[in-house]
């Protein structure tokens, strides 16, 4: 199995914990990733305000893509969802296709309707199987228990990342950590949105968004949080001890990515996992895992 | 507030319907579904999907397009999931956004963000310092190559200086 690997602007500047283990995870699975540093930004950072040109740098990226004839996997909800948007958008558009073909051409690329976008997650799902990743589980981590924050375009729109899960009623991460053996809890909040989108035009809105989680999962004592993306962490580990003080309480919830716990049930240690890099760091996990 | 008819710009809807993947605001019917999902609308109540979709439709142009609560959406497309009418919300706002950028209202960090993708091909730089990091985690180096980046949005290199990076 082979994946062309999208790594983003913010994950391997910000956020090495998850491409570290995301990468291990892959190839202990028997995925190889393959790396190409032409790729850079997905364009979602401009669609609020140019999205034609949002929609270019989209189309750069699947017109790269198609030079390697892999599936495109991303890190990053946000570059998965931008990514298979914009594959939608233009495989349904012909004129949309003429415009930005017509921007590409002086680089020397052209898109065409073709490549498969996925988030890592659903690659591993519908690629390597639930099955096959829980048989080749070494480490059983049923003591533990994590909260999956599925996020928003992880899921969402339906009509261009749809068929997975239901947003309504997600399991799709749920399942990979019942791989390992850990408890998942489906907490009342699970659904809500972390904020991310937000958080550049109203800082105390968005902490609003996200502090309500935090402090429901606080109450809760899950061993973690489980993250698929690193907008999401922004918010739930990054803002997380800003969040606590203007809510004028105190919270700590533990933040990992949903790779890191795979890799734990893989037999991996903590540290070939990048957990020294967890800010809001699961003690009891680390505690369990000292070598 | 009263609506006078003289304020209103019929043809604003049809800007925005042909904005690509918004055309979907004529079907709206108003029914509240969206405002009754959004999470920004929960914590916000002058924050409202519905009464957005109102104002464009009745022609509220400059109203809409200078109002700060339009940079609020969170992009979660809860509002989308939940439509009866499949007016597709987040893409009719984000048609509105983009507008009014064009218009001048764009928060300050939206120009920002086109330099530093002209100037390094993706929002965060990448210095040795971040190389090394990787390195000693054995991961490969990641590289910035900006030009594909400044021939698509025609911004020369150097123009663009780097300011305070978004969050
Ligand atoms: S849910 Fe759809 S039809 Fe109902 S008010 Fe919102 S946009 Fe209009
Ligand atoms: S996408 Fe925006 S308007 Fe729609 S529910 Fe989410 S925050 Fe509200």
């Amino acid at each position: 199995m082979k994946a062309l690997l999208f790594l983003g602007c913010t994950v391997p500047v910000r956020n090495l914990n998850y491409e570290v283990s995301a990468r291990k995870v892959c190839e202990a699975l028997g995925v190889e990733l393959v790396d190409d540093a032409a790729l850079a930004c997905c364009g979602y950072p401009l669609k609020g305000t140019d999205q034609a040109h949002a929609l270019t740098i989209a189309a750069r990226a699947l017109a790269q893509a198609r030079g390697h004839d892999l599936p495109l996997v991303a890190l990053c909800s946000a570059c998965a969802g931008t990514l298979a948007e914009a594959e939608h958008r233009l495989s349904h558009n012909p004129e949309e296709v003429a415009r930005v073909n017509a921007e590409l051409a002086p680089l020397g690329l052209e898109y065409a309707p073709g490549v498969r976008v996925t988030h890592l997650v659903r690659y591993l799902l519908e690629e390597v199987g639930l099955e096959a990743i829980k048989a080749k589980m070494t480490r059983d981590l049923s003591e533990f228990t994590f909260a999956p924050h599925y996020g928003c375009h992880y899921l969402k729109p339906s009509e261009t990342i749809g068929g997975l899960d239901d947003p309504e009623a997600p399991t799709s991460m749920g399942a990979l950590i019942e791989a390992t053996g850990a408890k998942v809890d489906n907490y009342p909040r699970l659904k809500d949105c972390c904020g991310g989108g937000v958080l550049g035009a109203d800082e105390e809105l968005a902490g609003a968004l996200a502090g309500a989680k935090l402090a429901e999962l606080d109450a809760r004592q899950v061993t973690a949080m489980a993250l698929v993306c690193p907008f999401c962490n922004v918010m739930y580990e990054g803002q997380q001890k800003a969040i606590a003080k203007r809510m004028d309480t105190k919270f700590k919830v533990p933040v990992v990515y949903l790779t890191q716990i795979l890799g734990l049930g893989l037999g991996m240690t903590p540290d070939e996992l990048g957990f020294k890099l967890n800010r809001s760091k699961p003690k009891e996990l680390l505690a369990a895992f000292k070598e | 507030m009263s609506v006078r008819l003289n304020d209103c710009d019929p043809g604003f809807k049809h800007e925005v319907a042909a904005e690509p993947g918004s055309e979907g605001i004529r079907a709206c019917f108003a029914c509240a579904a969206c405002s009754a999902r959004c999470p920004v609308g929960a914590n916000r109540p002058d924050y409202d999907p519905r009464r957005l979709i109102r104002l464009t439709l009745l022609g509220r142009r400059e109203e809409v397009l200078a109002s700060p609560l339009i940079w609020l959406c969170s992009s979660c497309y809860s509002c989308g999931e939940v439509c009866p009418q499949q007016v597709r919300f987040t893409e009719v706002l984000t048609a509105i956004k983009n507008i009014a950028a064009r218009e001048g209202h764009a928060p300050p960090s939206a120009k920002v963000t086109a330099e530093l993708l002209a100037k390094q091909g993706r929002l965060l730089e990448i210095t040795e310092f971040e190389n090394q990091k990787r390195a000693d985690l054995g991961l490969p180096p990641v590289e910035q190559r900006p030009g594909d980046f400044q021939a698509i949005l025609g911004i020369e290199p150097d123009q663009g200086e780097a300011g305070e990076e978004p969050r």
